[in-house]
C-alpha cells in the first residue's frame, strides 16, 4: 500500500518540472516579468452594481472614466448575463448602459476597466465648465460664508489660488466659520457653494483613491474648479491630497454616477487591484479553456483576486512551518497558528503585530486563570475565552486609537478563534508542564510566525506567488520532499549532545 | 567535539546509531504501525481487555464508570479499607491518575498522605468523564484498578509512585529497556524532561546499565541515595516474554510497553504506547538503529519465547559498558 520512496521522488520531480515549466511559459509567452516594478503599473478597477429588479424592463447607466490626466484606459469589459450593453458619450462624460427586457430579483452587473499609470497622459475630450449657480445660505451661515470668502479672496489672485485658500480654511479645525459651514454641508458641497458665490465655475465630481487590494470602496466627492481659460484642477477639501498616480477621477461632469430604471435599492461599489502585468499578459477575451490552461487568476473578478493575493501566500507560510518543525525542531503551539499569525502581521506591521499578540495572549492567560475557578466544560470554556479575546481586542483597539496609535483598527485581522485555542492550550500546558514549557512553545510560535512573515512580506515573493501559479506546484514538491526527510532535527543535535561529548572523551 | 559543524555532529550521531524523531515517525511508526490499530493502545480500557483475552497479566480491573449517572457506583466498586487507582482510559503521559491508598467510608487517603472527602473524588470523576484529561477533550471513561504492590527492592529507588519499566518492542523483539524513576525534582512524575531519572536496563540480565537525570549520568538516586549499580529487575525473562507477546496481541510493529512488577503477581502490563519516545537512547547511552536493523534482518518466524532468547543474546550490554557491581 505504501509507495516506495522512489515513487515519492518521481511525484516531486514531476510536480517540480510542471511548476517550473509553467513558470517559464508564463514568462516567455505572456511576458510576465521576473521581478516586480520592471513594468508599468496597471490598476484594475471593478464597479459592482447591485439592485433589485421588479420584473419590468431594466436600464442601468453607469458613468465610467476615459483616458485622463495620469491614466490611460487600457481595456474594459463587463459581466452581466442577459443584458444588452452599449456605451455613449454625453456632455463630455462616457456612460455604459445595460438594458434588459425583463429582470427580476437581485441583480448584479460588473464593469471593469484597466488603467495604466502614465504621467504624460492627457484627456482626449474637453469638458465644459458649468455656469455658477446662485447660492442662498441660511442667515447664520451667510455671515460665516462671507467671512471665509473675504479672507480667502484677499489672499488669492485667481480661481485656483482662491480654491486653495478655501480648501485651507475648510481643513482648519480651529476656524469657527468653516466648522459652522461643515456642520451643515459636506466639505465638497460647501466649497462648491463658496466658489459659486465668488462666481468661479466649480462642481462636485467623484473619484477613487487607488489602494491595492481594497474592496467595496465608495467614490469620494472632490471639487473641480475652472479658471477663465476653461482649464480645471481638482481640490480635496477636508481630505489629504492624494498623489496624482493614486487618484482616479471616475465621473467628471457632476452628473449622476449611477442611474437605474426599473429597479430599486441600487448601489455601486468599487474594488481595485494593482498589477505589474504587461498588456500582453492580460487576455482580452478569456475563454474558459484559456483560463484553465493558463491557470490565470487574473480572469476572476477583482474582489476575488484581492482575496487570492493572501491565499496564494499561505503555501509559503505552510512551507516555513514544515521547515521549522521537520528540520529545526521548533515546537509551536498549534501547527499552523504561526501562519495565520504571519498573515495578521502582514496586514498590520511586524512590531505592532508582535505587541498585540503578546498583549492578547498575556491578558488572555490571566483571564483563563480566573475562568479555571468556574469549573466549566471544555467547549464552553473555549467559547468564553473567544468572547474574552474579542473583548480584549476591542478594548486595545479603542485604547490605542485614543492614544493616537493607528494600529488598533487593524487588530481585527487577528485570527480570534485560533488565539482563543492557543490561550486554552497554553493555560493547560502551564498547569501540567509549568511556565517554562509555555515560554518555549510561545516563543517557538512567535519565531516561526516572524520567519513566515519575513518571507511572505518580500515583494518579489508576493509577485512570484501571485503571478506564477506554477510556483505553487514547486512549493508543493518541496513540502513533499521535506515530508520524507528522516535526518536529525537541529534541536536533536542539542538533545543528543551527551553522546557527542562522551564520544569525544572515549 | 573538535569539529563544530552541525553536519559533522549529525554524521557522528548517525554513526552511533541514534534514531531521530523524523526517522522514528517515518521509518518505524508509519512503516510498521497500521493506523487502524492505534485505538486499541490509545484507550487503556481496550488495551486491558485485549491483554486479558491474550492471557497477559494486568492490574486487577475493579470496574469501569462510563457516564455521570454511574459515579455513585464508586462505593460499590471500591472495597472498604483497600487501595485502588482511577485512570482516564484515554489519558496520556500519566495525566489524571488518582491513586488512593485506603478508603475508610466517606474518606479516601491519597498516596501523598492527604485525605480526600468522597465529594472531592466525585468531582474529579465527573471532570474525568467530561474529558478534562483526554486528548482533545473527548468524553472519557474512568477505569478503576486494584493497587499495585511495590516491589520492596525496586521501591527503594523511587521517590514516590510505582517505578515502571519501558521496553521498546520491534516486530516482537524487545530491543531496548529503561526504568523511569520519579524524583522530588520531577514532583513524583515519571517524565524525564521534568527531572525524573531514566535508568538504562541491560536486555540480557535486567540490570542497570547507566542512569541519567536531565541527560547527565548519575550514580545514586538523589532522594533515596540508593546506588543504581544495585538495581536489578526481578523476573526479568518473564517480563521480556510478556512484552514480546504484545506484538501478537496488538499487531503493532513498533511499540513501547510499560511494565510494572508486583511482588505477588509478577510482571504486569500497565499500558502500551504506539509512539514511544527516544529518551530511552539517552538512558542506555546507545542508539536504537543497530538493534532495529538487526531485527529487520531476521526473517525467521519465532515464538515469543524464542524471540526473547534471540534478543537477550543479540542485545546484551557488553560487561565493560555495564555499571561496576559491588561485590
Amino acid at each position: 500500500m505504501k509507495l516506495p520512496r522512489s515513487a515519492l521522488l518521481w511525484v516531486a520531480a514531476i510536480l517540480m518540472a510542471a511548476g517550473v515549466g509553467h513558470t517559464f511559459y508564463r514568462h516567455l509567452e505572456h511576458d510576465v516579468p521576473w521581478f516586480p516594478g520592471t513594468t508599468q503599473e496597471l490598476w484594475d478597477v471593478e464597479a459592482m452594481i447591485e439592485f433589485r429588479a421588479g420584473g419590468e424592463p431594466a436600464r442601468v447607466r453607469l458613468a465610467v472614466p476615459d483616458t485622463q490626466t495620469g491614466f490611460v484606459l487600457q481595456g474594459e469589459n463587463t459581466a452581466s448575463p442577459g443584458y444588452g450593453i452599449h456605451s455613449e458619450h454625453r456632455d463630455g462624460q462616457r456612460y455604459v448602459e445595460w438594458t434588459a427586457r425583463e429582470a427580476r430579483g437581485a441583480q448584479v452587473v460588473y464593469y471593469r476597466g484597466q488603467y495604466r499609470t502614465d504621467p504624460q497622459a492627457e484627456p482626449a475630450r474637453e469638458v465644459q465648465p458649468p455656469d455658477p449657480r446662485e447660492v442662498i445660505w441660511s442667515p447664520p451661515l451667510q455671515t460665516a460664508a462671507n467671512q471665509i470668502l473675504r479672507g480667502a479672496y484677499q489672499e488669492s489672485a485667481d480661481a485656483f489660488s482662491l480654491a486653495r485658500a478655501i480648501t485651507a480654511r475648510l481643513g482648519d479645525s480651529e476656524d469657527q466659520n468653516a466648522q459652522l459651514l461643515l456642520s451643515e454641508f459636506e466639505a465638497a458641497e460647501a466649497m462648491v457653494r463658496l466658489l459659486n458665490q465668488a462666481e468661479v465655475p466649480a462642481r462636485s465630481v467623484r473619484g477613487l483613491n487607488l489602494e491595492d487590494g481594497r474592496r467595496r470602496q465608495s467614490p469620494i466627492p472632490v471639487v473641480q474648479v475652472f479658471d477663465d481659460d476653461n482649464e480645471w484642477q481638482l481640490f480635496f477639501p477636508g481630505e489629504e491630497r492624494p498623489a496624482q498616480s493614486e487618484f482616479l477621477l471616475w465621473e467628471r461632469t457632476g452628473g449622476p454616477l449611477l442611474e437605474v430604471e426599473g429597479g430599486s435599492d441600487s448601489r455601486v461599489t468599487f474594488s481595485m487591484l494593482k498589477t505589474s502585468q504587461p498588456i500582453t499578459g492580460m487576455p482580452d477575451d478569456p475563454s474558459l479553456a484559456d483560463a484553465v490552461f493558463n491557470l490565470t487568476i487574473h480572469s476572476l473578478p477583482i474582489s476575488e483576486q484581492a482575496i487570492f493575493m493572501s491565499i496564494l501566500l499561505l503555501p509559503i507560510g505552510a512551507m516555513i512551518v514544515v521547515l521549522a518543525r521537520v528540520f529545526v525542531g521548533i515546537e509551536t503551539s498549534g501547527t499552523f497558528m504561526p501562519v495565520l499569525l504571519a498573515l495578521a502581521f502582514l496586514k498590520m506591521s511586524l512590531l505592532s503585530g508582535i505587541v498585540t499578540f503578546l498583549l492578547v495572549i498575556g491578558f488572555g492567560l490571566l483571564l483563563r486563570q480566573a475562568l479555571a475557578h468556574l469549573n466549566l466544560l471544555l467547549v464552553a470554556r473555549v467559547s468564553v475565552v473567544i468572547i474574552c479575546v474579542i473583548g480584549l481586542i476591542s478594548l486595545f483597539s479603542v485604547l490605542s486609537f485614543h492614544a493616537g496609535i493607528d494600529i488598533g483598527l487593524k487588530m481585527a485581522f487577528f485570527p480570534i478563534i485560533i488565539l482563543a485555542w492557543t490561550i486554552e492550550r497554553m493555560s493547560i500546558l502551564w498547569e501540567e508542564n509549568g511556565p517554562r514549557e509555555v515560554a518555549k512553545q510561545g516563543s517557538g510560535s512567535l519565531i516561526t510566525a516572524i520567519a513566515a512573515y519575513s518571507v511572505m512580506a518580500l515583494p518579489w515573493v508576493q509577485h512570484w506567488m501571485f503571478n506564477f501559479l506554477g510556483l505553487q506546484l514547486v512549493v508543493l514538491a518541496l513540502i513533499i520532499l521535506a515530508g520524507s526527510y528522516t535526518g536529525y532535527r537541529v534541536s536533536e543535535l542539542w538533545r543528543f549532545r551527551p553522546f557527542l561529548q562522551e564520544g569525544a572523551r572515549g | 567535539m573538535a569539529d563544530w559543524s552541525p553536519f559533522s555532529w549529525a554524521r557522528r550521531l548517525r554513526s552511533l546509531g541514534i534514531v531521530g524523531l523524523n526517522q522514528r515517525n517515518l521509518s518505524y511508526i508509519n512503516a510498521h504501525n497500521d493506523r487502524s490499530l492505534f485505538p486499541t493502545v490509545d484507550d487503556k480500557l481496550q488495551t486491558k481487555l485485549l491483554a486479558q483475552k491474550h492471557g497477559i497479566n494486568t492490574p486487577t480491573l475493579l470496574g469501569v464508570i462510563h457516564s455521570q449517572v454511574e459515579v455513585d457506583r464508586l462505593d460499590a466498586l471500591t472495597p472498604e479499607g483497600q487501595g485502588f487507582a482511577i485512570k482516564p482510559a484515554q489519558g496520556s503521559g500519566g495525566k489524571g491518575i488518582l491513586v488512593i491508598q485506603r478508603r475508610e467510608g466517606e474518606h479516601f487517603l491519597k498516596a501523598s498522605g492527604v485525605w480526600l472527602h468522597r465529594r472531592d473524588v466525585l468531582r474529579y470523576l465527573s471532570n474525568l468523564l467530561s474529558g478534562l484529561y483526554s486528548l482533545g477533550g473527548k468524553p472519557d471513561v474512568a477505569v478503576i484498578e486494584g493497587l499495585i504492590e511495590f516491589d520492596p527492592h525496586l521501591a527503594r529507588f523511587s521517590f514516590e509512585g510505582v517505578p515502571d519499566i519501558r521496553v521498546v518492542v520491534f516486530r516482537g523483539y524487545p530491543v531496548m529497556a529503561m526504568m523511569r524513576l520519579s524524583t522530588r525534582a520531577s514532583d513524583g512524575k515519571a517524565n524525564l524532561h521534568q527531572g525524573a531519572i531514566g535508568v538504562g536496563i541491560d536486555i540480557d540480565r535486567g540490570r542497570a546499565v547507566r542512569a541519567v537525570q536531565y541527560d547527565r549520568p548519575v550514580d545514586v538516586h538523589p532522594d533515596t541515595g540508593k546506588p543504581f549499580r544495585d538495581l536489578e529487575i526481578p523476573d526479568w525473562p518473564e517480563l521480556l516474554e510478556l512484552t514480546a507477546r504484545c506484538y501478537e496481541m496488538t499487531g503493532l510493529g513498533y511499540v513501547g510497553t510499560d511494565m510494572v512488577i508486583d511482588p505477588n503477581r509478577g510482571p504486569m502490563l500497565l499500558e502500551l504506547n504506539a509512539r514511544p519516545g527516544l529518551a530511552i537512547q539517552t538512558a542506555n547511552g546507545c542508539g536504537l538503529q543497530p538493534r532495529l536493523d538487526r531485527v529487520l534482518a531476521e526473517t525467521a518466524l519465532r515464538a515469543p519465547a524464542a524471540r526473547v532468547t534471540f534478543a537477550r543474546a543479540a542485545f546484551a550490554t557488553p560487561p565493560e559498558r555495564s555499571l561496576p557491581r559491588a561485590g
